[in-house]
């Protein structure tokens, strides 16, 4: 009997753990201009939240939804609870956490990384924030790092009015307007002029209740010459039912500051994940984007980045892996606007398992922005026939002083490359996990350590099945 | 009675369904050096790649036997473990995996699964110091971007590594310049040293035979091995070439 192997999927089990939603708060399903005003009421809003949500929603319902890409029709938004609260308050302490929500950040191994690796973490388990804590000597350097419900009422409010939804318009696209509508949570951070934050901050968004949707808003500001290292995860267990997550980023990048955006999502496969980010980056500036897609039944993720000012930057690095019954389209748009701009897309797609993976790339040079340079560079990989792969490029180029390059390749497991390693004593299905992993690498290499390990882990669990 | 290292008989090969082997038969002895020459298409690499059990290539009739072990049903994986090695004659490129991390992976499983990492890297340096390369070669990507010469000098570095009890080169001289071709033949000369060892050398010229110590040589045409003789028929096929052999068949 000859042995077939497989490159096995994601090892869901530390994600797919679910816990009961015992005393947490839900708001009836659907949406409606009673619902919304019920949820900016439960928020206590500032009355111009309040009026921005509603107008929000009323952009929500004249926007049609999107039919150029994954199927959306198993999403009904009559059945999805947009605001679901744990039955706790936020607090800088983990010991003061609900020991059924704290267990669950430790299995995913949140507070040990706290302690090794981060500058400052935030949790958000449902719709609010459960954790936010941020090192002392970084809160010293003038850095702020806090939830956005925060940030709306604190010392910051003015700073957040002023950005808030500015660079994702509601207008933009209907789940854009859907999250001004009923967003909650996620993370404002703010670093002064000047001020490098060494060690990276991290917030993580877990997902626990079914039947819901998850709409946390992150704002990032950096002043000239900060720098800073973000990391964003996220998580959920696996319900039979469809659970959205339509969350937006917003990044201003300043004079010669750099960000660094890294983000490893890990949805659970009934997920709907419509998420929107987007950065504008100031002369000199750099924006770098590592992004890691492993999990969601349907995915329509592109970040954005406009570089503004002259000489700024912005590199994009993705890993996608798409297994059975996961759509996951994904891609990255740049916008040069300013002279001797520079981009650079370097992707890599597996997918297996009949998955379909899709990167989508716009390149768009403005007239103004001459001397600048843009490479997009995208492979893919798929592990079997039944699975699917496509690229597709889009440029508008509006000036021919400009170095524009775009390279892709698809293709499969060469079957002499498995033959040649197998020749050195290694089994067929190691010999594909270290095609597979050696794909990935000079991706999963940008990838935070923690992660990187784990997409390791999850390449190289192989198992062995029969063609009898 | 001493068995054979390496024992073929009778062996007939097809490839989509074209025979390409007609009835080979080939014995090896522990510390005997075999060369194979031919003339292009004579089906000498289908031989290497039967041995080693690429998939593409079916064994129809016949069997092969290494060290008293029957190995032609076995994977490749399972011959290599036996000990048997083949050296390719173009070398795939494995992206994102490192000449040394590669190197480890199969000499652990070589090893059975364990590896002791200080007496592998011993190993290494000195193996990589018979081949003239640098330490830093070592964290390339498996023949990624390599040169003719680098991959084929990274072949017998595996071949030296890893240890094999018969090892297979097919056209590892070609395609190489005299230095290269030097390097490759210190390397072989090591392994020959080791008078448990079996080699069989597949090639058609013989540049890389002249410094080395060969007990036998076969002649291939059209699939049948239509001569075998000593040391000496590398010489005598270099004058002639292998025109007497084709007009004979």
């Amino acid at each position: 009997m000859k042995e077939k192997t497989y490159i096995e999927d994601v090892d869901r089990s530390i994600y797919d753990i679910r816990n009961d939603e015992t005393g947490a708060y839900r708001l009836q399903e659907g949406l409606s201009q009673k619902i919304v005003e019920r949820l900016s009421e439960e928020k206590r809003d500032p009355l111009w939240m309040r009026l921005f949500r509603l107008e929000s929603l009323a952009i929500y319902h004249q926007m049609k939804t999107p039919d150029w890409g994954p199927s959306l029709e198993g999403l009904d938004m009559d059945h999805i609870a947009t605001y679901v609260r744990p039955n706790t308050k936020m607090t800088a302490k983990w010991s003061e956490v609900p020991k059924e929500i704290k267990d669950t950040f430790e299995r995913l191994g949140i507070p040990q990384a706290e302690r090794k690796s981060l500058a400052g973490v935030g949790a958000q388990y449902d719709s609010e924030l459960v954790y936010h804590h941020v090192r002392q000597e970084v809160e010293e350097q003038g850095v702020i790092y806090t939830d956005m419900e925060s940030a709306l009422r604190g010392e910051y409010a003015d700073m957040v009015r002023k950005h808030f939804m500015k660079l994702v318009k509601p207008t933009d696209h209907k789940f854009a307007a859907l999250h001004g509508a009923v967003w909650s949570g996620g993370s404002f951070v703010y670093v002064p002029a000047g001020v490098s934050v060494t060690i990276p901050l991290q917030s993580y968004f877990r997902f626990n209740a079914p039947g819901a949707g998850q709409f946390e808003h992150t704002l990032i500001i950096l002043e000239e010459e900060a720098d800073l290292h973000f990391i964003e995860g996220c998580s959920a267990p696996k319900y039979n039912i469809a659970n959205l997550h339509a969350g937006c980023v917003e990044l201003f990048v300043g004079k010669n500051a750099r960000l660094r955006y890294s983000t490893i999502e890990n949805w659970s496969k009934n997920m709907y994940n419509l998420n929107t980010k987007r950065a504008v980056v100031e002369e000199g500036g750099r924006m770098e984007w590592v992004s890691g897609s492993f999990g969601s039944h349907v995915s329509y993720l592109y970040p954005m980045t406009i570089l503004k000012g002259k000489n700024a930057r912005m590199e994009y690095t993705g890993i996608t892996f798409a297994g059975e019954g996961q759509n996951l389209d994904t891609g990255a748009k740049v916008v040069h606007a300013a002279p001797k701009t520079s981009s650079y897309m370097n992707t890599r797609s597996i997918s297996k398992d009949g998955g379909i993976s899709t990167f989508r790339s716009a390149v768009v040079v403005h007239k103004e922005a001459k001397g600048s340079k843009s490479a997009v560079s995208c492979q893919s990989l798929m592990l079997d026939s039944e699975s699917r792969s496509d690229t597709i490029p889009a440029m508008d180029i509006r000036t021919q002083e400009a170095d524009i390059g775009h390279e892709a390749r698809i293709g499969r497991i060469s079957d002499d490359a498995v033959f040649y390693l197998m020749s050195r004593g290694i089994s067929e299905e190691d010999a594909r996990a270290m095609i597979v992993s050696g794909f990935a690498d000079q991706v999963s290499k940008e990838l935070p350590l923690e992660y990187a390990l784990e997409m390791n882990r999850l390449i190289e669990l192989e198992m062995k099945g029969s063609i009898g | 009675m001493d068995r054979h290292l390496l024992d073929i008989q009778n062996l007939s090969v097809q490839v989509e369904e074209k025979e390409i082997l007609h009835h080979i038969s080939l014995q090896i002895q522990k510390g005997e050096t075999h060369v194979l020459m031919g003339p292009n298409g004579a089906g000498k690499s289908t031989l290497g790649y039967t041995l080693m059990g690429h998939p593409r290539y079916q064994v129809t009739e016949g069997q092969i036997w290494l060290a008293g072990e029957r190995i032609d049903e076995e994977g490749a994986d399972a011959r290599a473990r036996a000990g048997l090695f083949l050296s390719f004659q173009n070398p795939l490129e494995v992206p994102g995996v490192t000449l040394s991390s590669f190197l480890r992976n199969a000499w652990r499983h070589r090893q059975g699964g364990k590896l002791k990492v200080w007496a592998f890297q011993k190993e290494l340096e000195r193996v990589m110091s018979i081949l003239q390369m640098e330490e830093a070669y070592g964290e390339r990507e498996l023949n990624v971007g390599f040169s003719g010469g680098e991959k084929k000098k990274a072949e017998i570095l595996q071949m030296l590594m890893l240890k094999p009890s018969l090892a297979i080169l097919d056209e590892t001289d070609s395609g190489l310049d005299v230095d290269a071709v030097r390097t490759v033949s210190k390397g072989v000369e090591e392994f020959q040293k080791d008078r448990s060892k079996g080699l069989l050398i597949i090639t058609h010229n013989a540049q890389i035979l002249e410094s080395l110590q060969v007990d036998y040589t076969h002649v291939m045409v059209e699939g049948r091995i239509v001569k075998t003789g000593g040391g000496e028929l590398v010489e005598e096929i270099s004058r002639t070439g292998f025109e007497p052999y084709i007009r004979q068949t």
